[in-house]
């Protein structure tokens, strides 16, 4: 076990000369370079308190969803009624299917497992926030997986889902029984909603740290000690 | 820039970690997750597979239920079937428009996917029939007749059919009524829709290519038949069927909690009539405080005062770090 003092991850200085300093591609760069210094954003060591099986349900949500999307691609490779038509494509949509349960199983773990341990302390509220959003959005994913599969439960689940969806008027815009526009939100738009919202996610982590453990370390403030805050 | 001091809340802030760090090969452990991940998959996928039930098809529940089709027909031609009725976004009746306190959304948003079920799920499926004399005919009738004339036929041709029967060889029998042409004409769409010639681009009006089965689900949706071979599968509303699909599949399990509202009051009772808009938007305001957690007094503090924490954290608080 190694000791290293996170804060001094800082990376080393962009020096450049005169003429280029202005430009907005290096403050772009020394602004990312600073918040996320390479040692922080794919790090060789972790705080000692990171030892729980808890903590490996985020990595085995995104290679769920890493199964998701190259099962997905070979489904879009012959066209969404290929499936119905060949045994290979029937195995490749029910590996496609699994992955999609076992994203959502790791990802609730996931998410209960980090609401237990107050995971938003520490200014991590946007990490928290947009781990619920991609829970909310992965969700749309499913669904409109689900109406686009052009058989009879895509039949009886848009006939059933259309309802709630027009009792708030989303249904003018969001039409569950239009399997064109279902497909393209399920294979295009909504993906690219999951996966960025995946990676800011997981900036997010890399850029602020795991949580420390409740009430630790045990030189934390008191109750009536203070923390600085800026505005 | 000005600086103001708060008090350090356990259930909002966290101190910097100074204390050990351990090696972390993030690469391995991604790709490790990666591998079984595949495997397990691989596995679930050989061992259970996933469900295909075909699609109903308007010829497969014509020839199947020729009377409940019959029996459908009649109310998209007389305008009391469900979607005749419902309203936003398909038409602008309010039969199933729902509201929140005073407020409807869907009228708000209006009519998007025009559906005019007389007219497009009989009248014009029938209009594009050139070759049958018999129902060109009746149409004519029907088309110069007054209103109240087709009303009364319609109404007519309702009693009538809810005591229609098959013969063996498959002929709808219809018992006698004074209602007109329209016996020709549900009879013609019947023999249209048995055929094949009345599925989806014909509902849809497509000329060729289409990709909105909006009317054809929506018709189908109307009939008995849809709504029987649910129930034989276990999907319906009341049997926690929305978040299924056929067969033993997981389907959405995560919509539990969206599904759980319909089986309880009053949702079933007082709210059953806008029982969907106000399910809707108590996962809105549930979902808002799931994602604002962070922030709500009390809430927050559910971690600490469980103690899951104390096994997840355990080394440390044994003090092994």
């Amino acid at each position: 076990m190694t000791t290293i003092e996170e804060k001094g991850a800082v990376a080393e200085v962009d020096e450049v000369d005169e003429e280029v300093a202005g430009q907005w591609t290096v403050k772009i760069r020394r602004f990312l370079v600073a918040k996320l210094p390479p040692e922080r954003l794919i790090p060789d060591r972790q705080p000692a308190y990171m030892a729980s099986w808890i903590y490996i349900f985020g990595a085995l949500t995104i290679a769920a969803l890493t199964c998701v999307i190259l099962s997905g691609s070979l489904l879009a490779i012959e066209g969404p009624a290929w499936w119905h038509l060949s045994g290979l494509g029937l195995f490749v949509n029910s590996l496609h299917l699994w992955s999609v349960e076992l994203f959502f199983f790791f990802m609730v773990i996931h998410l209960w497992g980090k609401f237990f341990m107050a995971a938003w302390r520490g200014n991590r509220q946007l990490t928290w926030i947009t781990g619920v959003v991609t829970f909310l959005v992965s969700v749309g994913a499913a669904l409109t997986g689900y109406v686009s599969q052009t058989n009879f439960d895509s039949q009886w689940i848009s006939t059933q889902a259309k309802d709630g969806m027009n009792s708030l008027g989303i249904g003018a815009y969001f039409n569950v029984l239009n399997f064109g526009q279902m497909l393209m939100w399920h294979i295009y738009l909504l993906p690219i909603g999951v996966v960025a919202l995946t990676g800011l996610h997981v900036l997010m982590v890399r850029t602020k740290g795991i949580v420390t453990p409740i009430g630790a370390p045990d030189d934390a403030p008191a109750e009536d000690a203070t923390t600085a805050e800026a505005h | 820039m000005s600086t103001r001091t708060k008090k350090f809340n356990l259930d909002r802030d966290a101190a910097p970690w100074k204390g050990g760090y351990r090696p972390y090969d993030i690469a391995k452990e991604l790709t490790v997750c990666f591998i079984a991940v595949t495997i397990l998959v691989v596995l679930l996928a050989v061992a259970f597979g996933s469900p295909d039930d075909k699609a109903i098809s308007i010829k497969g529940w014509s020839n199947s239920s020729q009377v409940d089709f019959a029996q459908t027909a009649i109310t998209e031609l007389d305008g009391t079937s469900a979607s005749a009725q419902y309203g936003p976004p398909y038409n602008t009746n309010s039969g199933s428009t729902q509201k929140i306190g005073p407020i409807s959304l869907e009228k708000i948003a209006g009519v998007h996917h025009a559906v005019n079920p007389p007219y497009d799920f009989v009248l014009y499926p029938l209009s594009t029939q050139t070759g049958v004399p018999a129902l060109k005919a009746a149409l004519a009738t029907f088309n110069a007749a007054s209103p109240k004339q087709q009303a009364a036929w319609e109404a007519a041709y309702e009693t009538a059919v809810a005591k229609a029967t098959v013969t063996p060889s498959g002929t709808l029998v219809v018992p006698a009524g004074n209602y007109g042409p329209v016996g020709v004409m549900i009879a013609g769409l019947t023999n249209m829709a048995r055929s094949g010639a009345l599925d989806a681009a014909m509902l849809n009006h497509a000329p060729f290519y289409t990709s909105d089965y909006t009317r054809s689900l929506l018709f189908l949706a109307d009939g008995g038949y849809l709504a029987a071979q649910g129930d034989a599968h276990h999907l319906t509303g009341d049997q926690w069927g929305m978040m299924n699909e056929t067969g033993s599949f997981p389907g959405q399990p995560w919509l539990w909690l969206y599904t759980f509202w319909y089986q309880i009051p009053p949702f079933t009772t007082s709210w059953a009539a806008n029982a969907d808009a106000m399910v809707m938007v108590l996962m809105v305001l549930l979902t808002l405080g799931l994602a604002l957690v962070p922030f709500i007094p009390g809430v927050r503090s559910i971690p600490r005062w469980t103690r899951v924490y104390k096994i997840i954290w355990r080394d440390y608080y044994k003090g092994r770090l």
